[in-house]
């Protein structure tokens, strides 16, 4: 029987990123991905003719440039085009944007408040030392504090020397920063509801907190560790949704010479002796590698995958106790045309920005409540963009994709399963939002696809829908993720390593887990990783 | 000679339990000190007060149980009548409609009215709680480290910490460090089963904070509770008899006994600044002290806004002091009782220790929910002592005071105090009367005091016990302020010692005493 | 909730607000003027304003500065007005400078620290009438002097778009603004300023600049500039009245030795890294600070790192051997050692010399003068001519002229 050198299971981004690094490196690399097209959450889609949904994420700023050039992704079709800014409408008939032009954006803001336009800079400034602070740990495996290994303590030391190397003042906002609310942190530098809000936002997608919960200011920091081409904090898309970047991956992974199995579900990992040895597929084949790395979640791949009797029980109460409550969902709309605004002018890039209705943090946080209380927001957060503005590819000329990211979705309703009477009401929670600032919308409307969690489960496999295979609060982040002991992508078992989201540094379509484990795993073989180039500079 | 002519080597400002701790400490070391208190009496918020004719209570903090031991010890304060034996600690009881749960001895050393699954299940969480915060409770009785410019007692506090750290072993360590900054709530859930009880550490993880025991972070109000001790105890509480006015009546015994001037009714007006030097105060009725060194004990937002002013000040500085938040969300209820109550199926010890509405952490945070909003918990959680019971002098014969703190009531009410006040009050009452069938037609007299009326009676800025929340961003190097928080301020000869500083509020002098040894040490 | 004003405004009034995105780059009040001068079309961005490099030729734009009269807007320049019974107290808490000396009727050029010392911006503030200022800056400080003015008796107002400036240069300014009418315009001595009639309304003439040069700054509401500038050309036309862009302003003010910020320092609210930040004493501006006025912000941190030695930059003025201007290059000593950095550099036509302004780590430049190096990258058709040169610690202004400072000012 053949023994692969490697079997990454999950068709994911950073499951193709890993074997790809890995493939590359001489290793001879099967991927299995359970649905019958590769991408988990990374897909565009034709749900309807003529359309292509990115039915799940919906924006490319976090993929690491170093690795799109590492795998040559242009040379097999990625391109990421950068949004034309943002805005968000507000209820007395009228919006803020924000544009990408500096002074233009100060002008926007002026039309608010002259003292928060004028704020923006420092508030920038700000945000940017915590994001360089950062941004050079995404590419690293972070250390374990409770080890005396040379490796360990050297990483230590060099955070230790990056935190030394802040002003007091720095040192002193960095410590107050990952503890701070996204709302707190904002009130320090603007007075004006509608501005806070808008920069809250990204303080809350992904995560089952509210602008409110301390915590927050530190995911805003994810979400703006992205680059679009050397543009810090940019967002973009890919042309022809968020599939172009897995086809890519997948594109490069296959000329590399490796080899994808569609429609091949893991059912377990074989594991004889404490060391894994291949898996066994749904129909029972079994298939036989010397490395095993799973694209799954952690808690798919250590509560499902693997048997109990397998693992210590210290590491099995760690996964257990793992935070992956799902907090939003999707609804991907095809429309016949163009949707109205009347708030905004026929000729603003607005059309071809992220458009948000929640117009407060009270509102934010209203919704963060309702999903405490285990039901859909009533009144939600909506993250939405039309990318066919932008990119032509994905719907028949004059017509449009429109993808509606929406906070919050509990993984249950109210202790029980989703239903689709449920789902229904959480799609029309949504387009009667839309409805508000679009008069006539729904009419527009050729075709929908609504995800909750149980959809996102179902389909993608994401434990409780959540979108960053975890949630991303402290005791779950850097050394703690995904469990303390286990933060360096290994796991109990010999052979059996993880490169997902749940991994360090967490969500996103980023690949920083994927690349981050293929580069523990050379490490493991003693092989260089010649084919991984340096994490870009950051001075 | 006046007292205008004498100079001092140090004027306190405010005689809370903090400001008679710093002062009685300075005063140990050989200064000079005066001590100038605004009210007719010291003490701040831990005074015993009469409410209702006949009818005595704890003004604000009702439960000893974080008095720091260095205190206790520096100033001799069992010689000045505070002694606290392991009978007088009382117990928790949770109160609820499928009957009380109660923590006997110091914080739950025995657990009564669980399964026995979950008493196993408590002794190990307790335990694992109790350890955790020891490794903070250093940090209490010492300055926060200077990050900018670490001293080497500093480094060598800090190393102390990392070997604590060592000690809990490496399995301990990690989960040390992953639930530091966690939520109580989800903490709970991992490891709990019964609500009564989790309902009961989630009630006291946020009591004081504007957080829910979902809010991430929250845990750490539970470590800060289990940090301090009393008896030498951690965790243990006590019910003072007299009151709270009976411990500061200690502290302030030691302080005049120390050589302490006490001067009531001195509300100070400003402290005067030459060339960025505090050097002196001027009262309200325009008398001028000056001193060495001005201590101030009163909540640092007014001692730099209000007494110093913001012109002898930087504006980032200003900016720092303006942001601290300290918006109060616990109201003080005091009743007047004809009788004592009866709580349901709760004994007669139980009715002597802490008896908390919490039912369920669920229940906590869905309290919590309103006040982001400025809106008051329609069902509050509150806990509740009963101190005549305890120390019948403070009630007429056969009647019984009520005390209790309530939350949420946030400080910013939307509607307003006035015409929220009285809503808030029949939702208290509505929960009193689930847990103590009858309570409300016993009552002769009621006295809420909302976050609004607490900082107009006790000049706490947001009605906040804490002067300014007790949050992760807001506390070691960041509390006050960050880039002053070792006690000393911008400007040279003026200090802080109040419960703004760290580690924060609650009756347990270290804040002052902390303060009193940082001055020592300078000038050493 | 929110906290929109109740008061909406006007749909077309809101419309009009919000057309931002149409026009990246505004125009000052004068752009109608400028564009028909504006030959070359050659533009950049001055703090959102569609400003001039030059408009005909640079070098003879330059020119018109030393030999006639040159003018340039500075109305894109951030303006606030300081107003109010404390405004005297609160300018001399927020500035180094003591406001207290500064009579009504004269300007100074002033600075302001953040709290650890760090310079804000620089900029000159004209006393108006007693409790009325104007602080003009490069910088946006709003929320910094909004903040700063808790418990003041001040407001502070924003009215960089509401004010046009002008900035009238070179030996034969006076002549022309009293040929222009401005009677008694000869009696402003230098940092003076004086409120005078122009078309229905006031414009305040200081005699200030940024060139070294005799010459004055003239502020007017938006709605009259079109109509100053017109008079000003007229007046000017057998004067050699020149509209010149910044490439020659910047020439004349780097002969004048003065500082631009964030291009011979970073303002503090924009340096991302630590080590960019400047105290005054590390930017030449050490002078204006007055350890015994009252309280200033800044002045703890400044006084302590004078105490405990701790500047680590100095900025200075350098003569470099040869003809090449040194801009942007590494300044070396021993030939060797980096110890610094050009951040402006020219030939400068009036001194003859090979003038920079640079910033370097203390001792060097402070106490060691001797022996510094410049390494000039001097590319020359696709490639880099390196060229090792000495350089001279000099004292600044590089140019000194008697007809800046005269009185009564000199009519050419």
């Amino acid at each position: 029987m053949k023994a692969w050198d490697a079997i990454v299971i999950g068709g994911g981004h950073n499951g193709l990123v890993n074997a790809c690094y890995l493939q590359r490196a001489g290793l001879d690399v099967l991927v299995l991905e359970k649905n019958d097209w590769v991408g988990g959450a990374a897909t565009s889609r034709e749900l309807t003719p003529g359309f292509l949904y990115s039915n799940c994420s919906y924006v490319c700023s976090l993929f690491r440039p170093e690795i799109m050039r590492d795998l040559e992704l242009p040379r097999f079709g990625l391109q990421v085009i950068s949004y034309e800014g943002g805005a968000v409408f507000t209820r007395d008939g009228d919006y803020l944007a924000n544009y990408r032009d500096h002074d233009a954006h100060r002008r926007e803001f002026a039309r608010f408040s002259k003292r928060d336009a004028e704020a923006y800079d420092r508030y920038s400034r700000d945000v940017t030392r915590q994001c360089r602070f950062i941004q050079p740990l995404l590419m690293r495996t972070a250390p374990d504090p409770t080890s005396f290994r040379p490796r360990d303590l050297g990483e230590l030391l060099h955070l230790g020397k990056k935190f030394a190397g802040l002003s007091a003042e720095e040192m002193a906002l960095t410590l107050r920063f990952w503890t701070m609310s996204i709302s707190d942190f904002l009130d320090e530098y603007f007075e004006t509801d509608v501005i806070k809000a808008n920069f809250a936002l990204s303080g809350i997608i992904g995560t089952a907190l509210g602008p409110m919960s301390p915590g927050t200011a530190y995911v805003l920091l994810h979400h703006y560790m992205g680059e679009v081409d050397g543009s810090v904090g940019a967002w973009g898309y890919a042309r022809g949704g968020m599939g172009a970047v897995t086809k890519a991956l997948a594109a490069s992974f296959k000329v590399s010479g490796g080899t994808i199995r569609t429609g091949a579900e893991v059912d377990h990992v074989l594991i004889r002796n404490g060391k894994a040895k291949g898996v066994v597929l749904a129909g029972g084949e079994e298939i036989y590698g010397k490395l095993i790395i799973s694209n799954a979640d952690v808690k798919r791949t250590f509560l499902k995958l693997v048997e109990e009797k397998e693992l210590p029980d210290i590491f099995l109460r760690r996964v257990r106790n793992f935070k992956i409550r799902g907090s939003s969902g999707k609804v991907n709309i095809a429309l016949d045309s163009l949707p109205e605004f009347p708030a905004l002018p026929k000729d603003s890039p607005v059309y071809r920005a992220d458009m948000h209705f929640t117009d407060s943090i009270e509102r934010m946080e209203r919704a963060y409540d309702d999903w405490k209380a285990g039901r859909w927001s009533a009144d939600p957060f909506l993250d939405m963009m039309i990318p066919t503005t932008l990119d032509p590819t994905m719907a028949p000329p004059g017509k449009h994709f429109m993808s509606c990211f929406v906070q919050y979705a509990p993984p249950k309703i109210d202790g029980r399963d989703w239903t689709d009477v449920d789902r229904d009401g959480f799609a029309e929670s949504v387009i009667s939002q839309i409805v508000q600032y679009s008069p006539g919308f729904r009419d527009r409307i050729v075709h929908m696809e609504v995800r909750t969690p149980r959809e996102i489960e179902a389909e993608v496999g994401l434990t409780e829908g959540n979108i960053f295979q975890g949630e991303l609060t402290f005791d779950q982040l850097l050394f703690n993720r995904p469990v303390p002991g286990y933060a360096q992508y290994r796991s109990p078992v010999g052979g059996l390593y993880m490169c997902g989201s749940s991994t360090h540094p967490g969500g996103g379509v980023m690949g920083a887990p994927g690349r981050n484990a293929a580069a523990e795993i050379l490490r493991d073989l003693a092989k260089p990783s010649l084919h991984m180039s340096p994490a870009h500079d950051v001075i | 000679m006046t007292s205008s002519d004498l100079n001092w080597d140090a004027i306190v400002i405010g005689g809370g339990h903090n400001g008679l701790v710093a002062a009685a400490t300075l005063a140990k070391s050989g200064r000079k000190v005066l001590l100038l208190e605004a009210g007719n009496e010291v003490g701040g918020a831990a005074r015993t007060e009469e409410f209702a004719p006949g009818f005595r209570v704890s003004s604000i903090a009702h439960l000893l149980n974080r008095l720091h031991p260095d205190v206790v010890k520096t100033l001799e304060l069992e010689r000045h009548g505070l002694t606290v034996e392991r009978g007088d600690f009382v117990p928790s009881v949770v109160l609820s409609k499928d009957g009380p749960l109660t923590l006997h001895g110091a914080y739950g050393e025995v657990l009564t009215g669980a399964s026995s699954a979950e008493q196993s299940a408590w002794k190990e969480l307790r335990a694992q709680l109790l350890r955790y915060a020891g490794v903070l409770k250093p940090f209490l009785s010492r300055r926060p480290p200077d990050l900018g410019n670490m001293s080497l007692a500093e480094m060598t506090g800090l190393g102390q910490t990392a070997l604590a750290l060592k000690r809990l072993g490496k399995e301990d360590m990690r989960d040390f460090l992953r639930v530091l900054l966690m939520n109580v709530y989800d903490l709970l859930d991992e490891q709990l089963s019964d609500d009564r009880l989790k309902g009961l550490l989630a009630f006291d993880a946020t009591l004081g904070s504007h957080l829910g025991p979902r809010s991430p972070t929250s845990l750490l109000g539970l470590y800060y509770r289990l940090a301090g001790e009393i008896g030498g105890l951690a965790g243990a509480q006590v019910q003072p008899k007299g009151g709270m006015g009976a411990v500061v009546a200690a502290i302030r015994a030691a302080a005049e006994k120390a050589g302490v001037s006490i001067r009531r009714a001195s509300p100070v007006a400003r402290v005067i600044v030459e060339k960025g030097r505090a050097v002196g105060v001027v009262t309200q009725g325009g008398e001028t002290l000056r001193a060495k060194t001005v201590v101030s004990a009163v909540n640092p937002a007014t001692t730099i806004l209000d007494l110093v002013g913001p012109r002898e000040v930087d504006t980032g500085f200003v900016r720092k002091v303006k942001n601290i938040r300290m918006k109060g969300d616990a109201a003080k209820l005091h009743l007047a009782l004809d009788r004592p109550p009866q709580f349901s199926g709760v004994d007669a010890a139980g009715h002597k220790g802490r008896l908390v509405i919490a039912p369920s952490p669920v229940h906590v945070e869905r309290a919590f929910n309103p006040s982001k909003y400025g809106e008051f918990s329609p069902e509050p959680v509150m806990e509740i002592t009963l101190p005549s019971l305890v120390d019948p002098s403070v009630a007429p014969s056969g009647a019984c005071v009520l005390s209790a703190v309530v939350q949420y009531a946030p400080y910013a009410l939307k509607e307003g105090w006035t015409s929220g006040k009285p809503k808030f009050l029949r939702a208290i009452m509505a929960q009193l009367e689930t847990y103590a069938p009858g309570i409300g037609a016993t009552v002769r007299h009621a006295e809420l005091l909302t976050p609004a009326d607490i900082e107009a009676r006790y000049r706490m800025p947001g009605g906040h016990w804490h002067h300014g929340e007790l949050q992760a961003d807001q506390m070691l190097m960041s509390r006050p302020v960050s880039g002053w928080s070792g006690y000393d301020t911008p400007l040279e000869g003026l200090f802080l010692a109040g419960s703004g500083s760290h580690p924060g509020g609650g009756i347990s002098g270290a804040p002052g005493l902390n303060a009193a040894r940082r001055i020592i040490a300078m000038r050493a | 909730m929110n906290h929109h004003p109740t008061i909406k405004p006007s749909l077309d009034a809101r419309t009009a607000a919000q057309s931002h995105f149409r026009m990246l780059r505004l125009g000052t009040p004068f752009q109608p003027r400028i564009d028909a001068l504006g030959l070359k079309q050659d533009w950049y961005n001055w703090a959102g304003y569609r400003a001039p490099h030059s408009l005909w030729d640079e070098e003879l734009e330059y020119f018109a500065i030393r030999s006639q009269a040159a003018l340039f807007d500075i109305s894109p320049m951030t303006k606030y007005r300081i107003e109010g019974p404390d405004a005297e107290a609160y300018l001399d808490r927020v500035t180094l400078r003591d406001v207290t000396k500064l009579k009504p009727g004269r300007v100074h050029y002033t600075a302001w620290c953040d709290d650890e010392g760090f310079v804000l911006d620089d900029g000159t503030l004209f006393r108006l009438s007693p409790a009325r200022l104007r602080l003009c800056s490069q910088e946006r400080h709003l929320p910094w002097l909004l903040d700063s003015a808790f418990r003041y008796d001040v407001t502070v107002e924003e009215e960089t778009e509401a004010v046009a400036g002008l900035a009238l240069q070179g030996p034969t300014s006076f002549a022309i603004l009293r040929d222009a009418g401005f009677a008694g315009v000869e009696r402003l001595k230098i940092f003076d300023l004086a409120e005078f009639a122009h078309d229905g309304a006031t414009v305040t003439i200081s005699r200030t600049g940024f060139t070294g040069d005799l010459g004055y700054e003239l502020f007017v509401p938006a709605d009259k500039a079109l109509s100053l500038w017109d008079r000003l050309m007229a007046a000017g036309e057998l004067r050699g009245i020149r509209a010149i862009g910044y490439t020659a302003l910047n020439r004349a003010r780097l002969e004048a030795g003065l500082i631009v910020a964030n291009a011979d320092f970073t303002t503090s609210e924009h340096a991302i890294r630590a080590d960019r930040l400047r105290m005054p004493d590390e930017i030449g501006l050490g002078f204006m600070i007055d350890p015994n006025k009252g309280h200033f912000n800044g002045r703890r941190a400044i006084l302590e790192a004078r105490a405990r030695k701790k500047l680590r930059h100095v900025l200075v003025g350098l003569e470099i051997e040869g003809n090449i201007p040194a801009k942007h290059a590494i300044v070396y000593y021993k030939k060797s050692q980096e110890v610094g950095l050009v951040s402006a550099a020219m030939w400068s036509p009036m001194a003859k010399r090979n003038i920079a302004l640079a910033s370097l780590h203390r001792p060097y430049g402070d106490t060691i003068v001797d022996d510094l190096w410049v390494e000039i990258y001097a590319m020359r058709e696709l490639q880099y001519q390196k060229l090792m040169k000495k350089a001279k610690v000099v004292p600044r202004p590089f140019i000194k002229l008697d007809r800046r400072t005269a009185n009564p000012p000199a009519d050419f």
